[in-house]
């Protein structure tokens, strides 16, 4: 498709989003506000990700695109699709360890990046303090004052009601003991991974005209109280047992659970379909379905 | 004595303001109204020192000015001139020269305020508890125990049953919402606190109990205090020294025993004497 | 399995295109012509010009031919084609005394200068199906623009019509037109994203490209009573304006085409503000102003009415919603709405086993202390 650009955007706009973007890592957790432009698919369909990958993948880069884990979900596969007719030249993978630039929805993969890989998260809410506050003025300037104590009010309020808190995902994360960020919809799985990861981290939020950044290296921690530890997703069964996957039989990976159509019973499987089918070929097992279609 | 507040000249001036609009208004000419421009000279040219463990009374009807003072001292209002510094802990603060969040940070945790109206002062979507938790996560208090420890025994010590440290401030009466403020204005043991008409609008006896809490905390942590009131009842009880105030000026200062039994400006005079 | 099923893979998707492209065209004897679409549904045609803020009536035309009619989508792929062109040059400000008139009311006069002019209006159509365009004939269809032309003369129908407004401010009931208006760059909604407080141009930007039923809905909120504008159309008009660009050589302004476009001017009763007070300033009424592409009236006056409520938040803070410019501004383009919304069909395992978690943690909880 020559009719377009490479990477769809005009070049003033790719410029601005890297500019945007380099704020981004110099400030890190910084909502910085951009010129979010129209991309051919919908707000909230990973716009904000895809102007992020579009202004930084270039010809030779090998790209990932996954959504809940796999690279086969129809959105993904859908963003991937189009980055490839945009951007004549890349190359594709679903393999983690290959791809140089991942762009993420609601995961970020179980295997540690490496410093020479970037992963763009795909942001519907760039504020974790929309849940207390819903003027973005006035959200601005709590940022800028370093208040957050409405967010640990939440908590705490969590805490005398539930006894738990309540927060599943989007779990607000405090980056180099500065700003808070909404961390994306991943599960809280997924957040410590943030934590000085050797990879850069970029956040895009296209309808919220939002870039921020969790840089290589950097700290980043959930928030929570000294005696109430941050707690991940837990997988274990009523007698307390690791639940495997049961396709690759892994007990280290969060898992996606549904009901068997034909037998009615809950199955238990990898989110993350590359890691899953690794694991699988790791103890030479066949995986028990094909994940990737032609 | 230990010098904990140093107001100068301080004004604030409602609208565009002239060249006139001190010279204009005041009790002289009967109006806070400026006739050249309109703007309405809420507060000028008051000064004051406070010290340590003094409890200073700001008196005067309604648009005199009182609570504009008192607003700006707490940030609620930004001056239009004047000065006020803040020792604290051996350094001293230049008020209205602090940006937002400087100023945020002494607010939240140097200050403490007490509005005449809860909601002002308190978070009703959430717990009595948590109101005062706030107040404590916003000094980087970040022990879920320590916290909880602390809300129940500022409840306590406000005379707030501990039972209810979970319950939402809007089912608690008048009265016990002032001592769930005032057990979140003192969360973080404040040098400096301001009551602004806390016990308006409250029955007597209620009213008597929250002033008895009052003195009873001063006299603890010595606590300095402005406290801002039309009730000459509550000036006697409380202050020991006192400012009157009319049309945004201050028109007369001294102990307040003093003021009381011998006023000198004639509006102080009826004042005393309708109450008598 | 059923989770299989959902990792529908690339054939399902292209498999949506096919179904799309079926129903299109399962019914019929032939492809909807780019002029039909333009003029029989010529409101249509404006809606999603205006929403999709690019004037390309032929591109806008082939945008409802594709997503079937949809407005929201057809303004969606306007927007996401015009990302994709570098812009080449800025005209000047439009100068919309000049424009042709094609329709022009005033609700505040009678009289005013050049008269009203009607146009072509519904407002006073019967809305009463007419059975007989059920099955109109060709001949009878070009007949119907062939009879009309003869019957009107050319002559009758004026050019350019002097403003309402300029009348208005000649008898001191406005503000005189602030000589900073055209100094100002105005805010360029394409280049810098909203930080707010924003500045009036914009507001104006935002609503000009915003849904059109979005912008109804916050404008008829404030009309009701969730508000205190109480407007009144100084002016509504409707026609083209020329669009002038620097000749390349001689460097002189020439026009190179126009536009069709809807402007309306809201007057909203004065108000006795703290300045009205003062001795050298007067009371006025003040100005609600709106515009947007193509024949969209209920967009051109909602937003005038949304643009004095916004100017009344921005000075006194807002009392309500419509007077707020974060919640009317970030809550009525289509664009975003209509994503947003559409995203929640997208699947959220991941997210919600993570709710599972926790409600099922609070549970265990809830259990063990009742035990």
């Amino acid at each position: 498709m020559s009719q377009y650009n490479f990477g769809f955007l005009d070049e003033f706009a790719k410029k601005e989003i890297r500019r945007c973007t380099i704020k981004a890592v110099a400030i890190p957790g910084y909502q910085v506000p951009y010129s979010s432009r129209e991309m051919p698919m919908g707000r909230g369909f990973g716009t904000g990700g895809l102007q992020l990958t579009l202004s930084l993948i270039g010809e030779n880069d090998t790209l990932k695109v996954i959504d809940q884990g796999s690279d086969d979900s129809v959105n993904a596969i859908n963003l991937r699709d189009f980055i490839e007719m945009t951007c004549p030249g890349i190359n594709t993978t679903t393999s983690t360890d290959k791809a140089d630039i991942i762009q993420s929805r609601h995961r970020i993969p179980e295997k540690e990046l490496k410093e020479e890989q970037l992963i763009v998260l795909q942001v519907p809410y760039p504020d974790p303090l929309v849940i207390v506050e819903p003027s973005e003025e006035k959200r601005k300037q709590m940022h800028g004052e370093g208040d957050y104590s409405r967010l640990l009010v939440k908590l705490y309020e969590d805490l005398i009601k539930y006894k738990e808190i309540t927060i599943s995902h989007r779990y607000p994360t405090r980056i180099n003991d500065g700003y808070v960020i909404d961390p994306s919809p991943i599960p809280r799985w997924d957040v410590p991974k943030m934590h000085q990861s050797k990879a850069l981290i970029l956040l895009g939020a296209g309808r919220e005209k939002k870039i921020y950044a969790v840089p290589p290296y950097t700290d980043a921690k959930p928030l929570a109280f000294d005696d109430v530890p941050f707690r991940v997703e837990d997988f274990c069964d009523k007698r307390g047992k690791r639940r495997a996957c049961s396709k690759c039989g892994s007990v280290s990976s969060f898992l996606d659970e549904f009901v068997d159509s034909t037998n009615g019973k809950t199955v238990y499987q990898c989110s993350d379909s590359d890691y899953c089918a690794e694991y699988c070929a790791a103890q030479s097992k066949q995986p028990f379905e094909e994940s990737i279609d032609g | 004595m230990d010098k904990v507040l140093e107001v100068k000249n301080l004004s604030k001036v409602y609208g565009k303001g002239c060249a006139d609009c001190f010279g204009l208004t005041g009790p002289q000419a009967d109006t806070n109204i400026c006739p050249s421009c309109g703007s309405v000279v809420a507060a000028h040219d008051v000064s004051f020192d406070l010290y340590k463990g003094e409890i200073l009374g700001i008196m005067g009807e309604s648009g005199s000015g009182k609570s504009t003072s008192v607003k700006c001292l707490f940030f609620d209002e930004e001056p239009t001139s004047g000065s006020a510094v803040f020792y604290d802990d051996g350094k001293q603060y230049n008020l209205f020269t602090l940006n937002a969040a400087q100023q945020r940070q002494l607010s939240s945790r140097r200050f403490g305020m007490v509005y005449q109206n809860p909601y002002l002062g308190l978070n009703f979507d959430i717990s009595a508890g948590g109101n005062i938790a706030e107040r404590l996560l916003m000094s980087s208090i970040s022990h879920f125990g320590a916290i909880r420890e602390r809300a129940s025994s500022l409840l306590q010590r406000a005379e707030v049953p501990t039972a209810r440290i979970d319950a939402l401030p809007k089912t608690f009466s008048g009265g016990m919402q002032q001592r769930v403020q005032i057990a979140k204005a003192l969360s973080t043991y404040p040098p400096l606190l301001f009551l602004d008409e806390v016990t308006t609008g409250l029955d007597l006896s209620v009213q008597a109990a929250i002033l008895d809490l009052i003195m009873e905390i001063q006299q603890e942590i010595e606590t300095a205090m402005i406290v801002v009131t039309h009730d000459l009842g509550v000036i006697r009880l409380l202050a020991g020294r006192t400012l009157v105030m009319k049309y945004g000026r201050v028109i007369e200062s001294g102990l307040t025993d003093q003021v009381l039994e011998d006023p000198q400006h004639a509006y102080t005079q009826r004042l005393v004497a309708s109450a008598l | 399995m059923a989770y299989v099923a959902v990792k529908g893979g690339g054939q399902a998707l292209r498999g949506t295109g096919g179904a799309l492209e079926y129903l299109r065209t399962c019914k019929g004897e032939s492809s909807l012509d780019s002029d039909a679409i333009r003029h029989q549904l010529r409101l249509l045609h404006s809606r999603v010009i205006s929403e999709g803020g690019i004037f390309h009536p032929e591109l806008a035309s082939l945008a409802i031919k594709q997503f079937h009619g949809d407005t929201l989508e057809a303004a969606f792929a306007l927007r996401a084609y015009r990302s994709t062109v570098p812009r080449l040059v800025e005209t000047p400000l439009m100068d919309t005394s000049k424009m042709r008139i094609t329709r022009r009311i005033s609700a505040a006069f009678k009289d005013i200068p050049k008269g009203q002019m009607l146009g072509a209006t519904n407002d006073y159509q019967l809305r009463l199906m007419r059975m007989d365009m059920l099955d109109e004939s060709p001949e009878a269809f070009k007949a119907v623009a062939k009879k009309w032309l003869c019957n009107t003369r050319e002559v009758d129908i004026p050019d350019t019509f002097p403003k309402v407004l300029d009348e208005l401010r000649k008898q001191g009931l406005l503000p005189a037109e602030a000589a900073s208006h055209n100094l100002e760059k105005p805010f360029d909604i394409t280049r810098q994203p909203l930080v707010f407080p924003v500045p009036r141009s914009a507001a104006l930007a935002t609503m000009a490209r915003a849904e059109q039923g979005s912008l109804l809905a916050m404008a008829y909120s404030n009309m009701r009573g969730y508000g205190d504008v109480h407007p009144t159309v100084a002016e509504l008009r409707v026609g083209y304006v020329p669009v002038m660009l620097p000749h390349l050589i001689t460097g002189e302004l020439t026009e190179i085409g126009e536009i069709e476009i809807t402007e309306c001017e809201v007057v909203a009763m004065y108000e006795d503000t703290e300045d009205a007070q003062q001795q050298n300033s007067k009371a006025m009424f003040t100005l609600g102003y709106g515009a947007c592409f193509g024949h969209n009236e209920v967009k051109a006056i909602s937003m005038a009415i949304l643009d004095r409520a916004l100017q009344k938040g921005m000075k006194d803070g807002p009392s309500n919603p419509s007077e707020d410019p974060e919640f009317v501004l970030l809550h009525i383009d289509g664009v975003d709405s209509m994503g947003f919304c559409s995203h929640y069909k997208m699947p959220h395992y991941v997210t919600f086993q993570s709710d599972m978690d926790r409600l099922r943690t609070t549970q265990n909880k809830q259990n063990e202390a009742a035990e």
